[in-house]
C-alpha cells in the first residue's frame, strides 16, 4: 500500500526527514508519534504534496505507483487523503460545492459515472451521520466559522466522502475536547477496513485510546527510531520521549 | 502615447446619417482636448487607441443580433438602442399610465459646460436622447432593459439617457452592452438620473463587448431624501472600459448602494472612477467593488467619498479588492475620503493580492484540478458581489456568461 524508503525532505535550507523509511500494508492502523519539531506534520506534508517541501533523497510507493511523481490532486484522486491539523477557511465556498467537485474529479479519474444529485445527496447524509454533522455544517462555506472540533469533524466527513484506501490524520486530536475527539475517533473507526489503511500522526496517546493502532512508530530527528505495538504508546506516555531521545543520540 | 488628435480629425460627422451636431457643445469641445496619463483621473488609463481610430456614426441596422442580450425567464420592457441610436420597432415600452418615454431633438438639448472632454465630445455628437419619466407613486410591475447593441465598422454610439423617477415610485432599470464581435466600436454613453423623494430605485448595469470595443459611461445620480438607490455596474467582457459614477444625495435618509464587479483579461482595462456626495445628514452609502484581473490586463479604482460639512450622522462604507491571477496584471486602486463633518462613521480598505496558497492546496489535495480550484475561490470571490444584485434572473444571467468565459466555476 504504502512504501516509504530512505526519505529525505527539506524545507528552504532546512533538512527535516532524513532518511524516513516506512511500510504500510491494507487495513493496518499506524500511529507515528514523535516530540515537538521531529518531522511528523513534515512527513504529513510531503506525503499530501505540499510545494514548499523539496524532496532530495528517497522514494515513495503508494499502491504500486510513484508517489512523488503526482500532483496533490492526482495523489487524492489515487486514494490519498490528508486530514489537516488546521483546516483552512474558505469563505464563499459551499462544502457542497466543493464536496460535489470533489467528488466527480475522483470518479472521473477512477473511470465511474458521475453520481446523480440524488445519489450525491444521499451519500452526504449517510457520510455525515458518521461524525454527526448536521446538514447545517454541509451547506455552509468551508470550516467558516467552524469551533475547532467541527472542522476536524469536516475533515473526517470528507474523508468518509472520499473514501481513500490511505487516511493520514495529522495531529487530528490537537485541541479537541474529550467530546469532539470521541465522535472524531468513532468516525475514523467506522471507516476502518481490510482495504483502508490509516497513519496517525499525534503527539499525546490519548488518540490512541480510541482509535487503536496495530504499530507505533517514534519519530525523532526526521526518521523512525523506535517501532514497536500499542504499548509503546503507552510507555511514551508514562516516561516521555526523554529516554528515545537519550537512546538514539548515544549511538549518534 | 501622448498624441492628441482633434475631434474633427477623427470624426467624420459630415459622412454620417444624422444631422445633429450641436453647435454650442462642438464649439467648447473644439477647445478641449482628450485626456491624457498627465492628468490626475486618467494617470492610468490611455486614451491613445480611441484617438488614432476615425469613428463613424452609422444607422440603424435592423438585423442586428440585440436578441443575444435579453435575459432568460425575464419579463421586461426593452428598450434597443442599436449604434447610439433608438430603435423603436424593436422596443416594447410600457403602455400603462404615468410612464412617459421620449425622445428630446436635437434643438431642444441644452449644453452647459463640460467637466471633461468625453462630455463635451458625447454632448456635441449625442446620437440619440431618451427620456424616461415615472411619474409618483407609480410602481412598475416590471424592469425596463435598455439594450445597446452596436454594429458597424466602427462605429460612434454617444446616446444619453435621463431618467426621472417620481416621489414614492418604484422602478428598476438594467442596461446592456453588447456589440458585433468582428467589428469595432466607440460607445460614450451619458446616463442621468433623478430619483424621487420615497423613491426606491435599481440599476444593473451588464458589460458585455469585445475586445475591439470601447466603452465610456458617465453616470450622474441625484437622489432626493428618503430615497433608496442601487447601483451594480458588471463589467463581464470588453476591451476599454471607463465607468464615471457620481451619486449625489440630496437630501436627508438616503441608502444608496454601488457595487460593481470586473474580471479583465489579455489585454482588457477596466476603469471605475467613482464618487459619493454626502450632502445632508442622516445618509447611508454603501459601496463595494471586486476585480479579477488576470494576463496582461489592468484595472483602476478611484473612489471618493466626500462627506460636507452639513452631512452629519453620516454612515459611508467602501471597499475595494482585487486578486490578481497573473504576474503581468495591474492594479490601481486609490480610495479617497474628504470628511468636513465631524460626527461620521466612514471607513474604506483596499486590497490588492494573490489567490490564497493554502486555500489552493487544501481544495487541490481533495483531488480538485489548479483550475476547478482556482475558479472555485474566485467565484466565491466574486459572488460577494453578485449577491447585491437581487434580480435574480440578472444574476443568473451574468454568472452564467462568466461561465461561459470559462471566468467562474458551477
Amino acid at each position: 500500500m504504502l512504501h516509504i524508503k530512505g526519505l529525505e525532505a527539506k524545507i528552504e535550507d532546512k533538512e527535516i526527514l532524513r532518511g524516513l523509511s516506512l511500510d504500510v500494508k491494507p487495513g493496518e492502523v499506524h500511529a507515528i508519534m514523535g516530540p515537538n519539531g521531529s518531522g511528523k506534520s513534515t512527513l504529513a506534508s510531503v506525503l499530501a504534496g505540499r510545494e514548499d517541501y523539496e524532496v532530495t533523497a528517497g522514494e515513495v510507493q503508494f499502491n504500486g505507483k510513484d508517489l512523488l511523481d503526482m500532483a496533490p490532486e492526482i495523489r487524492s484522486r489515487e486514494g490519498l487523503f490528508l486530514a489537516f491539523q488546521y483546516p483552512v477557511e474558505i469563505p464563499g465556498v459551499s462544502n457542497m460545492n466543493f464536496l460535489k467537485a470533489a467528488v466527480a474529479e475522483k470518479r472521473k479519474h477512477l473511470g465511474l459515472e458521475p453520481l446523480s444529485a440524488k445519489e450525491f445527496l444521499k451519500l452526504v447524509s449517510e457520510k455525515s451521520k458518521l461524525v454527526e454533522l448536521d446538514g447545517q455544517l454541509a451547506n455552509r462555506a468551508v470550516n467558516e466559522g467552524f469551533s475547532g472540533g467541527e472542522k476536524k469533524r469536516n475533515e473526517i466527513f470528507q474523508m468518509a466522502m472520499l473514501e481513500p484506501t490511505l487516511g493520514i490524520l495529522d495531529e487530528t486530536d490537537s485541541g479537541l475536547d474529550i467530546d469532539a475527539l470521541r465522535i472524531v475517533a468513532n468516525g475514523v473507526n467506522a471507516l476502518r477496513s481490510p482495504e483502508r489503511s490509516f497513519v496517525l500522526i499525534t503527539h499525546y496517546q490519548r488518540l490512541l485510546d480510541y482509535i487503536v493502532p496495530d504499530f507505533v512508530h517514534v519519530l525523532y530527528k526526521g526518521r523512525i527510531v523506535k517501532s514497536g505495538t500499542k504499548e509503546l504508546a503507552l510507555e511514551l506516555e508514562e516516561k516521555g520521549y526523554d529516554w528515545i531521545k537519550e537512546e538514539v543520540d548515544a549511538h549518534a | 502615447m501622448e498624441e492628441t488628435i482633434t475631434n474633427n480629425q477623427i470624426i467624420d460627422i459630415e459622412r454620417s446619417v444624422l444631422s445633429m451636431v450641436n453647435v454650442h457643445a462642438k464649439a467648447q469641445l473644439d477647445q478641449m482636448q482628450w485626456p491624457t496619463t498627465r492628468d490626475e483621473e486618467w494617470k492610468y488609463t490611455r486614451t491613445g487607441r480611441i484617438t488614432k481610430e476615425s469613428w463613424m456614426v452609422s444607422p440603424i441596422q435592423s438585423n442586428a443580433p440585440w436578441q443575444s442580450l435579453q435575459i432568460e425567464n425575464l419579463d421586461v420592457y426593452t428598450i434597443v438602442i442599436i449604434n447610439g441610436q433608438f430603435y423603436s420597432q424593436a422596443s416594447t415600452l410600457p403602455t400603462a399610465a404615468g410612464i412617459t418615454i421620449d425622445t428630446i431633438a436635437p434643438q431642444e438639448r441644452i449644453a452647459t459646460s463640460f467637466g471633461h472632454f468625453f462630455e463635451a465630445l458625447q454632448a456635441a455628437y449625442c446620437t440619440s436622447h431618451l427620456r424616461i419619466v415615472i411619474a409618483d407613486k407609480v410602481q412598475m410591475d416590471r424592469p425596463i432593459h435598455l439594450i445597446h447593441f452596436n454594429d458597424g465598422q466602427k462605429v460612434l454610439s454617444q446616446p444619453t439617457l435621463t431618467i426621472e423617477v417620481g416621489a414614492f415610485a418604484k422602478a428598476s432599470f438594467i442596461e446592456s452592452f453588447g456589440s458585433n464581435s468582428t467589428e469595432q466600436s466607440f460607445g460614450n454613453r451619458k446616463l442621468n438620473i433623478h430619483v424621487g423623494e420615497n423613491a426606491h430605485v435599481t440599476f444593473d448595469k451588464i458589460q458585455d463587448l469585445h475586445d475591439n470595443d470601447f466603452l465610456m459611461n458617465d453616470d450622474q445620480v441625484h437622489i432626493a431624501k428618503s430615497a433608496q438607490f442601487t447601483i451594480n455596474t458588471l463589467t463581464i467582457d470588453g476591451g476599454w472600459t471607463r465607468n464615471q459614477l457620481h451619486i449625489s444625495l440630496d437630501g436627508e435618509n438616503i441608502e444608496a448602494s454601488l457595487n460593481g464587479c470586473y474580471l479583465p483579461r489579455r489585454n482588457q482595462l477596466v476603469d471605475n472612477h467613482t464618487k459619493v456626495d454626502h450632502r445632508f445628514a442622516h445618509c447611508n452609502s454603501h459601496e463595494l467593488y471586486k476585480g479579477l484581473l488576470n494576463d496582461r490586463s489592468t484595472g483602476v479604482f478611484n473612489g471618493k467619498v466626500h462627506v460636507h460639512l452639513d452631512a452629519q450622522k453620516t454612515n459611508a462604507y467602501q471597499q475595494n479588492a482585487n486578486i490578481l491571477l497573473s504576474d503581468e496584471a495591474q492594479m490601481n486602486s486609490k480610495p479617497e475620503l474628504e470628511i468636513y463633518a465631524d460626527d461620521v462613521k466612514c471607513s474604506h480598505g483596499s486590497t490588492t493580492g494573490q489567490l490564497d496558497d493554502e486555500a489552493m492546496f487544501y481544495l487541490q489535495s481533495r483531488g480538485l484540478s489548479p483550475d476547478n480550484a482556482r475558479r472555485l475561490l474566485t467565484t466565491a470571490f466574486i459572488n460577494d458581489v453578485l449577491n447585491h444584485v437581487e434580480n435574480e434572473a440578472v444574476r443568473a444571467h451574468v454568472i452564467q456568461r462568466l461561465e461561459q468565459e470559462g471566468l467562474l466555476y458551477h
